[in-house]
């Protein structure tokens, strides 16, 4: 696999793939449920697919590095319980620019736990995924003890907009989510911090011994990754106008399996943001597409793990054996 | 000895001796034999699972989708002994252990057969088993049990003087499937090969050991454990809720890396696995009796395993950073 | 008239269109020690695999062992029953188990469900440790040992398996020269017991005084087989590339300009008291065996290790470097000795591994990095190296070794070092390419680079170094000209 991926046409074709997987699944839905085509469920995809989509894009660079970050969803609560709270305590009456105030707090909480998470991936030298489930289950705990279970909800009317208004017809949050992919996307590809991700991933010795700080960049790794989670925890406070530690817990395996279904390798070093927002916009798709049909979310996620075996096997006959 | 002390095993057993030391003396209930069975009594399913996980995790996979693929042995179990009329306890520990070992096979199968890596393949398999099994039970609880599943199984009662101390039927599961698995691991060949094959599978594909067999035991061993885990936690709870286990299988895995098994294979005891669990039932045990708040316990769980990761590595900074990144 | 332990004749292997083997045979006595030799790629594995029985050669071939009549394959329970055991370049063993364990794996594969009887797999490791007269702990963890260490047991392993024809694959690629002398003794010891030995090498000087016969392979096909006796490493090495290589000494010259000054650098275990001054177009070879801290001290003066006293100065300014990138950044280059897997990041592309370096300046005034420009600077060194690449997105482990060192010189000089430092450059480059790479070095020295050669081939510093020091524990022991010294004698002081 990483032959392929990681020569140019390999990139090609598993963003055609995950485009033509994109236009099936839209056309299969399309035959088997004729209202499906109307413009309602292409707005209402919109307003789903952003809080995994987000979550998506923070477990996406962790996996290019090598790793895994399996506390992003608690990351998500967190940032959004920390904005929740600031918001509710000072700004109530602010009005619209309570919007920015509680978009920065809750990047920058995230940008701050991933910073720590980071931090010990690379100087304890712990593997990512005991970093990051030792950090899952101490936010979920520290989220749990500042809410004593509850929900925090009734926040001020600006951030119904952020959550429920359209732009010319594009739903608010897909525009933030489509904004976060065109700036994952620029880190990624052309950026000196994403060229040394993709270089930490596939081997970090060979990375300092090139010259690059390989602690630096995984601290740089996980910070991302947390404000992205954070970017989605403050989508979802809009989205539902209350923030409930668990919110979105559902997510994180879906976005691990999003990562691995566009083709990122799970060793590291490989894979493109492209394909992944098309595959994210497939898996939805899908789940809409059942739920028109009167199939429940479970039965979109069953075959969304189905899918994902499906497409590794197809892929498996392009993959180098190691 | 020293030796001995060093390893994550007596590293584990000192601290849960301290911890209990500590919780004798700062409670009155802690010490109690009542105290003491519960916890094992409640532990017993987390045990069985960490058991077979170890097995997997030496292999060098990993299984997301032991958990859930408990809850499916549960439900699918249930439902045919209430359609064959009730069964009893050898046709309930049959089906539980064939579905749990068929649902290994079937991760086993993807993985071997199609070289997919393991945590690929139990994420997918995760989501398919836990939607299909919420579709199809429409999550939906089951509360009719057969009443041989429903009445405890008592193995050993002590009275005291107010109520009595009991051991229940899964303590006695949990001791043969650790024994079963310390003997395979431990005592021989197939476990020399786990352990071979986690540590070095090219050499020990060289060597002319059957992956397929390795693969499909390892996986296996874990949906067997995953079944008879499956129905004693329904022995214990008395009902079937199909989520009752959903996000159980990071719990264990956090508790069995905590004992010493390192992601990546070739590296891990039965033991270790074991006393992993214990340490963090103990902890969450005495601060229950110590009155902190159950909104705490998670945090300080997650705080310990931080503090236990942080601890276990200091002396090796960053070499072994590049390190464990190349095992896995 | 000594009796065969293997005659194969005919032997002819097809991938695809591909011949890998055409024709070849080999012939080993028993007790013998035979050395099979040839470039990366010339057929010696799939030999090696014929006679394993893992491939199947073409119709034709007629293999026999020992007394059995010939056939025309071999399949792998014969290869097991006539105790044939190859052990590769990576050994093959388990880190995780104890040396006892490795050394019986075998049992546990052929016993499933048999007791692992600690007891008893002891007892047969050490009987087999005894056997070869070394001492090597049981209960040891194999992943603690030395590569050295593990190559004993990896024979404890074949030998505890019975072994009769054993082939051993670049057994001394790592090991230093005390290493190899022990393990050529234990080789000696088990051929006067009548097994027979392969050894399958393309870097051949110390292995081939052990040996009786060599048999060299081009290409797939038989150049020929010939008695040790008078065989020089020069003579082997035009049969194995079918081309003579004359190296011409550099001509001795006076250098004036200092770039790099070393003054007592010290660290402790590793190296003591280290003083010389390198200048600008000289090649000043550094050599010594493995463990002697020739690879040590370039890693402090590449800023990856910390010297604990004396100074280094560069360009007439003391520095001390806190990382490598502060190294690299002061104009210090460093091609490390493990190209597999610190040199180069084998899974990524050509590009990638060349920009690697050099981001910053690429990426100069912004974070941007143009993927035009990244590719524009491998493209350059490229054609500048005259590196063979069909295209360069493709990962660098698709090159061969040779090429593969020429994209590891690319990515240093795009960092217009001022010290290149060489740390055993031509491991596991093919005898032909090395001559490019020491072209290359020769230029660059033309154009006013320092260069810093570190190698244990004595042949290398002898006729392209300007300068040589030699290390012994950690100390330089001798400083010479080579003109002023013939190469055996220069090799006798290495080992000394």
């Amino acid at each position: 696999m990483r032959a392929t991926l990681s020569t140019w046409s390999g990139d090609r074709i598993e963003l055609s793939a995950m485009v033509l997987f994109l236009f099936a699944s839209i056309a299969l839905f399309g035959i088997l449920a004729p209202q499906f085509l109307s413009g309602g469920i292409f707005r209402s995809i919109a307003f789903q697919l952003p809080e995994l989509g987000l979550l998506t894009l923070a477990m996406f660079i962790p996996i290019i590095a090598g790793g895994l970050n399996l506390a992003v969803t608690f990351t998500a609560n967190i940032c959004a319980l920390a904005a929740a709270f600031f918001v509710k305590s000072f700004m109530m009456e602010a009005g619209i620019t309570a919007l920015p105030v509680a978009l920065l707090i809750g990047m920058g909480t995230g940008f701050l736990i991933g910073v720590a998470t980071g931090a010990m991936v690379a100087y304890v030298g712990a593997h990512p995924i005991l970093v990051t489930l030792g950090a899952m289950i101490f936010l979920r705990g520290l989220g749990e003890l500042l809410t004593r279970g509850g929900d925090i909800s009734g926040l001020p009317d600006s951030f119904k907009t952020l959550g429920h208004e359209s732009i010319l017809g594009v739903p608010i949050p897909m525009l933030v989510f489509l904004l976060a992919v065109a700036v994952c996307l620029y880190i990624m590809q052309f950026t000196k911090l994403g060229f040394r991700i993709h270089m930490v991933g596939s081997n970090p010795k060979a990375a300092l011994y090139s010259g690059i700080n390989v602690n630096r960049v995984l601290v740089w790794v996980y910070g991302l990754s947390g404000a992205f989670a954070g970017l989605a925890g403050i989508i979802m406070l809009a989205r539902f106008n209350s923030v409930r530690i668990g919110h979105g817990e559902s997510y994180l395996l879906i976005t691990i399996l999003a990562c691995f279904l566009a083709g990122a390798n799970p060793f590291g070093g490989f894979g493109r943001v492209l394909p992944l927002a098309v595959g994210l916009m497939s898996l939805q798709v899908i789940a809409s597409g059942m739920n028109l049909m009167g199939a429940s979310q479970h039965l979109a996620t069953a075959a969304w793990g189905g899918f994902l075996i499906l497409v590794m096997i197809l892929r498996a006959p392009f993959q180098s054996k190691r | 000895m020293p030796k001995m002390l060093a390893s994550p095993e007596g590293v584990l057993s000192a601290l849960i001796l301290a911890l209990c030391i500590l919780l004798s003396f700062a409670t009155d209930s802690f010490l109690s034999l009542q105290n003491l069975f519960d916890l094992l009594n409640n532990q017993s399913v987390n045990i069985i699972f960490a058991v077979g996980l170890v097995v997997v995790l030496i292999a060098g996979g990993i299984d997301i989708s032991f958990s859930v693929a408990a809850s499916v042995v549960q439900y699918v179990t249930v439902v045919l002994l209430m359609q064959l009329g009730g069964g009893n306890w050898a046709l309930g520990l049959l089906l539980a252990g064939a579905t749990g070992i068929a649902l290994g096979l079937v991760n086993a199968l993807f993985i071997h057969r199609f070289r997919i890596v393991s945590i690929i393949v139990t994420i997918g398999t995760f989501n398919v088993f836990f939607g299909l099994l919420m579709y199809l039970s429409r999550g939906r609880s089951l509360y009719g049990i057969p009443d041989w599943l429903y009445d405890r199984i008592t193995i050993l009662s002590i009275p005291m003087e107010r109520g009595s101390a009991t051991l229940y039927l899964p303590v006695l599961a949990m001791l043969v499937m650790v024994a079963a698995t310390w003997f395979i691991l431990s005592k021989t060949g197939l476990g020399r090969q786990i352990y071979g094959f986690g540590s070095n599978p090219d050499a020990a594909r060289r060597s002319g050991i059957s992956i397929a067999w390795i693969q499909a035991f390892a996986y296996g061993w874990l949906g067997l454990c995953a079944g008879i885990a499956g129905l004693m936690q329904a022995h214990i709870v008395r009902e079937v809720v199909p989520n009752a286990l959903y996000g159980r299988e990071l719990d264990i895995l956090a508790a069995v890396v905590l004992g010493g098994t390192v992601l990546g294979g070739g590296r891990g005891t039965v033991l270790g696995a074991v006393l992993g669990v214990v340490l963090l039932a103990l902890i969450q045990n005495g601060l229950n009796l110590l009155g902190i708040t159950p909104f705490a316990f998670k945090m300080i769980v997650g705080a310990v395993i931080l503090i236990a990761i942080t601890a276990s590595n200091a002396d090796r900074l960053l070499p072994e950073v590049l390190k464990s990144r190349k095992e896995a | 008239m000594a009796k065969h332990a293997l005659r194969a004749t005919g032997v002819t292997q097809k991938f695809g269109s591909f011949t890998a083997l055409r024709n070849v045979s080999f012939e080993l006595e028993e007790g013998e020690v035979h050395c099979l030799a040839g470039e990366n790629g010339c057929g010696k594995s799939t030999l090696i695999k014929v006679i394993n029985g893992v491939n199947i050669p073409e119709p034709g071939a007629q293999i026999s062992f020992h007394h059995d009549p010939a056939a025309a394959r071999v399949f792998p329970h014969d290869a097991k029953r006539h105790g044939v055991h190859v052990i590769w370049q990576d050994l093959a063993l388990f880190p995780d188990l104890s040396v006892a364990e490795n050394i019986c794996f075998d049992r546990f594969v052929a016993q499933p469900f048999g007791g692992r009887n600690q007891a008893a797999s002891r007892q047969m490791a050490e009987e087999v440790i005894a056997r070869i007269g070394i001492r090597l702990d049981p209960d040891a963890r194999l992943g603690d040992l030395s590569i050295a260490k593990r190559q004993l047991v990896a024979i404890c392993r074949v030998l505890a398996a019975n072994a009769r024809i054993i082939f051993m694959d670049e057994p001394t690629a790592s090991l230093t020269r005390k290493e190899t002398q022990a393990l050529l003794d234990i080789v000696r010891k088990l051929s006067s017991e009548g097994i027979s030995i392969v050894f399958v090498s393309h870097r051949l000087a110390e292995v081939l005084d052990v040996c009786s016969r060599v048999t060299v392979l081009k290409d797939g096909s038989l150049v020929g087989t010939y008695p040790t006796k008078g065989m020089t490493q020069k003579r082997l090495s035009e049969l194995m590339t079918g081309m003579e290589l004359s190296e011409q000494q550099r001509q001795p010259k006076t250098f004036t300009d200092t770039v790099l000054e070393l003054r007592n650098l010290s660290r402790p275990g590793e190296y003591e008291d280290i003083s010389f001054s390198l200048h600008k177009g000289e090649i000043l070879g550094i050599t010594g065996l493995m463990g002697s801290g020739r690879t040590e001290l370039a890693l402090s003066l590449f800023g990856m290790t910390r010297p604990a006293g004396g100074e280094i100065v560069l360009e007439g300014k003391p520095v001390r470097f806190a990382s490598n990138h502060e190294a690299i950044d002061a104009g210090i280059a460093y091609v490390s000795e493990d190209r597999l897997n610190l040199g180069l990041d084998q899974t990524q592309s050509i590009v990638k591994n060349t920009a690697a370096t050099v981001l910053d300046d690429l990426a100069e005034p912004t974070f941007w990095l143009s993927p035009s420009r990244v590719r524009a600077l491998c493209d350059h060194w490229i054609d500048q190296l005259k590196t063979k690449v069909s295209n360069p997105e493709l990962p660098v482990n698709s090159l061969s070794g040779g090429n593969q060192q020429r994209i590891v010189l690319a990515k240093w000089l795009a960092t217009n070092p001022k010290v290149l430092i060489l740390d055993a450059p031509t491991v596991g480059v093919d005898v032909g390419a090395k001559a490019g790479i020491f072209r290359i070095a020769r230029d660059l020295a033309e154009q006013g680079m320092a260069i810093i050669l570190i190698t244990d081939e004595a042949s290398e510093v002898h006729a392209h170094a300007d300068r040589v020091l030699i290390l012994r524990e950690g100390r330089i022991r001798e400083e010479l000209s080579p003109h002023d010294i013939e190469e055996e004698a220069l090799e006798g002081l290495i080992n000394a």
